[in-house]
């Protein structure tokens, strides 16, 4: 019987989790463009191919940092004291969906979601008890908002304040990323106009009050999330970036004066090289953006920090253990890619709110990175791999077809009226879905080595107490506060959403008086108008 | 049929099903229409089309709202692709109407071409005739917007706005080809984009280039809109009314009404003698007499549908001058 | 005379996840059914005037949120309510396990969790779509 011929392999093609081709054995010749000093260069330097700091992880370890929150503000304080116990470095604060979206938790809208999948935020007094015996000086604290990001932040000053902690001690970042809302995680409210003249005035509130502060995390992690390959995640994230310094230049800013205080954050999905390529090739093209399309002069201007997550989208329900090594994995290639902080999801994340048990092993799968793998000691370990160097290139130049693109559609904006990135991203989500199906992609315990016995998992509730006291807290404050100092704030916003000042000073003095989250975002949904997808399939 | 009182009573499910009925060819589908049709001619209808992304959808949502505020009972048809290769459909203009859809003073129905060309179902004839039964006093029908000449919207609307928008480049050479001549109204839509100024710049000079429609005929304008905020919304509102107003003026609403009933009864003329002319031909074996001839290559098709209307009008002459009434009492049941 | 199945793929409360909607709107569509997406945030009675008057034989629920508790047996009940208690309810997305009985109880025919075949999902909806009639 005539056997395999010698070169005969198991499948006929072998594509990464985004659909992309990948070659036998990769040699010299997929890199013969490469110039190791124009492409490359040495960690800490342009382009920062190899990481943004010379030593990176022998100088200092990336921050682990967990995002959490859940029910009260003192359900949530609770759970950051033990994560910070536990030896985790920074806080990540989740809200729930009533105030990702600007309502308060007696909205008639908010019934039924109030600390349901965050924190639930109403006022100053919440954000006091969030952070209650935590010193906002020494911990740094990034906070997953959008369309309210300004009001929440200047509730973070603001309790700074409280705690005796000046504004330029405060360390952070608001995620603050309008423009991926509209593209694929959909928590917006005004249209893209307004919304972005409100990140540009955090950008210099920030430059001038906080200059600490990270005030925006560019974020491509929920687009990943909604579906886009590994390469649309990095177009559309930088693409968002390039936005966001035009406006900024435009709102009369110099390009150094906030450009150093951009932040990123990615996902880091299951298929491991791609993702190492991924985060690399996102170093160089900013680099190269920032300081030749942009004149960037100050080289902090010029590097790419990023936040990572690894892919909560590549968890299963099923065989939920198995979570553990996924995130590992993905965890590993985040290290290896260079990232600042990392979260690491807990298994039971496809599931519900994670537990305190799930998130100790997460925290765990860091630290096991960090101190027993060895993968810290030397710098960009992967640097100079055929694989891995002709991945980043090919990455890179897919990537600026995709700003050609949109270029050509008029700009980031216009192409989200159009629905360019949301038809690109579902088609994606769509194409990876069927490959799942039809057995050309794996996921364990989905499509094959599926069974065994199912394990039971604890999971975290949230129940309808922690809503009752959230609305009771609500109704007091409105009953003790001075009503007439926060009419006049109110009326401050209005006025200065009229017209052209920085709207962080009458939103900081309007949260100082008590005023709601919902009256502050109610006065600009007034002056705003509110955003309506349009275009989706 | 106790649909009949609920649906002249407005209520909801049960228009909603008696679209169901009509959509789906339903045998009782056909009963149901005419004894629903003494109780139409009530509403208006206004077709909204123009090329894909041009905003038809937001605009119709706007206008719907408008319309609500001035106390009248809207319905809206919004018309979609059926896909060609599997026969389904999504279903995407409702999404776009967020505004009105949130009022149940509005009634919107999604329905998918099926097949259809022009831009239309063919249920929507029906479906508009249901909706007016059901005290829909302004009805808005939103074609599919395919970028090519849809133009039987004009055979169901008394009023025909067409939708442009800035930077669609070719679409404008479609609107040209098409639709130029259907337009009571034009609006230019994201008229706060660049460019707008030269899309109403050329719709008003093909405008002005068209076939004189008569001294005192309707001259449309083009108006500029941004549906999304509602800017220019209500200036649309104003001119559609005026178009009403012309409309009620020297008999033309009347000619309207002939020419809309000639259009639909020439097209069930056509799809009911061609399925009645098959049906015989089949069951009589003439039709494959008849194909096989074709197939030799002894007849063009031409001739060949020629000979089966001949062997048809042969076989029922007989039998139709016997019985002269059959025509008058069909029309009775 | 083929009656086309008709789905609203309906995303009621605030979480804004619509990726598993989209991709089912989808399965739907290739598998010859016609598909009304309602878009994000719909109230529970934003939901069921939509499914009376597009007058659909399925409403597929996607929620995210964790809200499923509250919001999915209301629109059961205002389904009831406007007589359209007859149309098949599904609901798909983040539900915990021991949430699933008394969502069935309220009258939802099946929840389909994280990692559920498409394949499955439309069948699922033809055989008790077909079986009613």
């Amino acid at each position: 019987m005539a056997g395999k011929s010698e070169g005969a392999e198991r499948k006929e093609s072998f594509i990464t989790v985004s659909g992309r081709e990948i070659e036998r054995v990769y040699g010299p010749d997929a890199i013969a463009e490469l110039d190791h000093a124009q492409d490359l260069g040495e960690p800490g330097e342009y382009p920062y191919t190899r990481g943004i700091h010379p030593t990176m992880y022998r100088g200092r370890l990336w921050t682990m940092r967990q995002f959490a929150g859940f029910g009260t503000a003192e359900e949530s304080n609770a759970r950051y004291r033990f994560l910070l116990e536990h030896g985790q470095t920074g806080l990540s604060v989740a809200f729930d969906f009533p105030t990702l979206l600007g309502y308060d938790s007696d909205h008639p809208r908010a019934e039924g979601e109030v600390g349901k999948l965050g924190v639930a935020i109403d006022t100053l007094a919440d954000m006091e008890i969030l952070f209650q015996g935590i010193p906002l000086d020494r911990v740094s604290t990034s906070m997953t908002i959008n369309a309210p990001a300004a009001i929440l932040w200047a509730m973070y000053v603001a309790v700074g304040e409280k705690q005796g902690v000046p504004r330029d001690r405060l360390t952070g970042t608001i995620q603050n990323d309008i423009l991926k809302e509209y593209m694929a995680q959909k928590t917006f409210v005004f249209p893209p106009r307004p919304s972005m003249r409100l990140v540009t005035d955090t950008f210099a509130f920030g430059a001038r009050e906080v200059p600490r502060w990270n005030t925006i995390s560019i974020s491509g992690y929920h687009i990943r999330e909604a579906g886009a390959t590994a390469v649309q995640e990095l177009a559309f994230t930088l693409a968002n970036g390039r936005e966001y310094v035009r406006a900024g230049i435009e709102a009369g800013l110099r390009v150094d004066e906030f450009a150093p205080r951009l932040s990123f954050f990615f996902n880091s999905h299951v298929d491991f090289f791609e993702e190492i390529a991924k985060f690399r090739a996102a170093r160089r093209i900013w680099a190269r953006q920032m300081r030749e399309h942009f004149g960037a002069k100050d080289p902090r201007s010029w590097m790419l920090r990023f936040h990572t997550q690894t892919a909560g989208c590549s968890l299963t329900a099923q065989q939920p253990e198995n979570n553990i090594v996924r995130t590992a994995l993905e965890a590993l290639a985040a290290v290896l890619g260079g990232t600042q902080s990392l979260h690491t999801n807990s298994m039971d994340e496809a599931m519900a709110l994670p537990s305190e048990d799930a998130v100790r092993i997460a925290l765990r799968t860091q630290q096991l990175i960090a101190e027993e793998s060895g993968v810290v000691n030397t710098v960009d370990p992967l640097g100079g791999s055929y694989f891995v160097e002709a991945l980043t290139c090919q990455l890179e130049q897919e990537a600026l077809a995709y700003f050609e693109k949109i270029d050509r559609l008029g700009g980031v904006i216009p192409a989200i009226e159009m629905g360019f990135f949301q038809r690109e991203i579902a088609d994606a989500a769509y194409r990876y879905q069927r490959r799942v199906e039809a057995g050309e992609l794996t996921v364990v315990g989905v499509n094959r080595y599926t069974g065994g016995p199912a394990t039971p998992i604890r999971l975290l509730r949230v129940g309808p107490e922690s809503q009752r006291r959230q609305l009771e807290r609500l109704a007091r404050v409105r009953r003790e506060r001075d009503e007439l100092t926060v009419r006049h704030a109110l009326r401050r916003v209005r006025e200065v959403a009229r017209g052209r000042e920085n709207l962080m000073y009458p939103i900081l003095e309007a949260v100082q008086a008590y005023a709601t989250l919902g009256e502050i975002m109610g006065v600009l949904r007034e002056e705003f108008g509110e955003y309506r997808e349009e275009a989706i399939f | 049929m106790d649909l009949i009182p609920r649906l002249l009573a407005g209520e909801s499910p049960a228009l909603a099903r008696a679209i169901t009925l009509v959509e789906n060819q339903h045998p009782d589908a056909r009963e149901l229409v005419a004894r629903l049709y003494p109780h139409t001619g009530q509403a208006r209808v206004i077709g909204i089309t123009g090329p894909p992304g041009v905003g038809k959808s937001t605009l119709t949502d706007q206008l719907a709202v408008r319309f609500r505020q001035e106390g009248m009972p809207v319905g809206v048809v919004a018309v979609d692709p059926t896909s060609p290769f599997t026969g389904g459909a999504i279903l995407g203009d409702r999404l776009r109407m967020t505004r009105a859809a949130g009022d149940p003073g509005v009634f919107i129905r999604s329905l998918a071409t099926r097949g259809q060309l022009g831009g239309l179902s063919r249920a929507t004839g029906d479906v508009i005739k249901l909706m007016d039964a059901a005290g829909r006093r302004l009805i808005l029908l939103e074609t599919v917007g395919t970028g090519q000449a849809e133009i039987d919207v004009m055979n169901y609307a008394h009023t025909t706005v067409v939708v442009a928008a800035p930077g669609l480049g070719d679409e404008i050479q479609a609107i040209k080809a098409g639709i130029m001549e259907i337009g009571d109204v034009f609006v230019v839509n994201k008229a706060d984009r660049e460019g707008a100024d030269r899309t109403v710049a050329e719709l008003e000079m093909m405008l002005d280039m068209a076939p004189d429609r008569g001294g005192d005929a309707w001259k449309p304008r083009v108006l500029r809109t941004v549906a999304r905020d509602g800017t220019g919304v209500d200036e649309v509102l104003r001119e559609v009314k005026a178009h009403w107003g012309h409309l009620e003026q020297a008999g033309r609403l009347q000619v309207w009404r002939r020419r809309q009933a000639e259009f639909e009864l020439a097209g069930m003329v056509r799809s009911l003698a061609a399925a009645r002319l098959l049906e015989w031909a089949h069951q009589t074996g003439v039709w494959a007499e008849v194909r096989d001839r074709v197939v030799e290559r002894s007849l063009d098709p031409c001739a060949g549908a020629e000979l089966l209307l001949r062997e048809y009008r042969e076989a029922f002459g007989r039998r139709a001058a016997k019985s002269p009434g059959t025509a008058g009492r069909r029309g009775e049941v | 005379m083929s009656d086309i199945i008709r789905v609203l793929v309906a995303k009621p409360g605030l979480d804004s996840h619509d990726r598993g909607a989209k991709v089912v709107a989808r399965a739907y569509r290739d598998a010859g059914m016609e598909v009304v997406y309602t878009g994000l945030h719909q109230t529970p009675e934003q939901v069921v005037e939509a499914a009376v008057q597009e007058d659909v034989d399925v409403v597929a629920i996607s929620i995210l949120s964790g809200a499923h508790d509250v919001l999915v047996p209301r629109i059961v009940n205002l389904l009831r309510e406007r007589g359209r208690g007859d149309v098949l309810v599904l609901v798909g997305g983040v539900v915990p396990e021991e949430d699933i009985p008394a969502l069935e109880q309220a009258g939802v025919a099946r929840v389909f969790g994280p990692g559920s075949r498409l394949e499955e999902i439309v069948e699922f909806t033809r055989r008790c779509v077909r079986g009613q009639g």
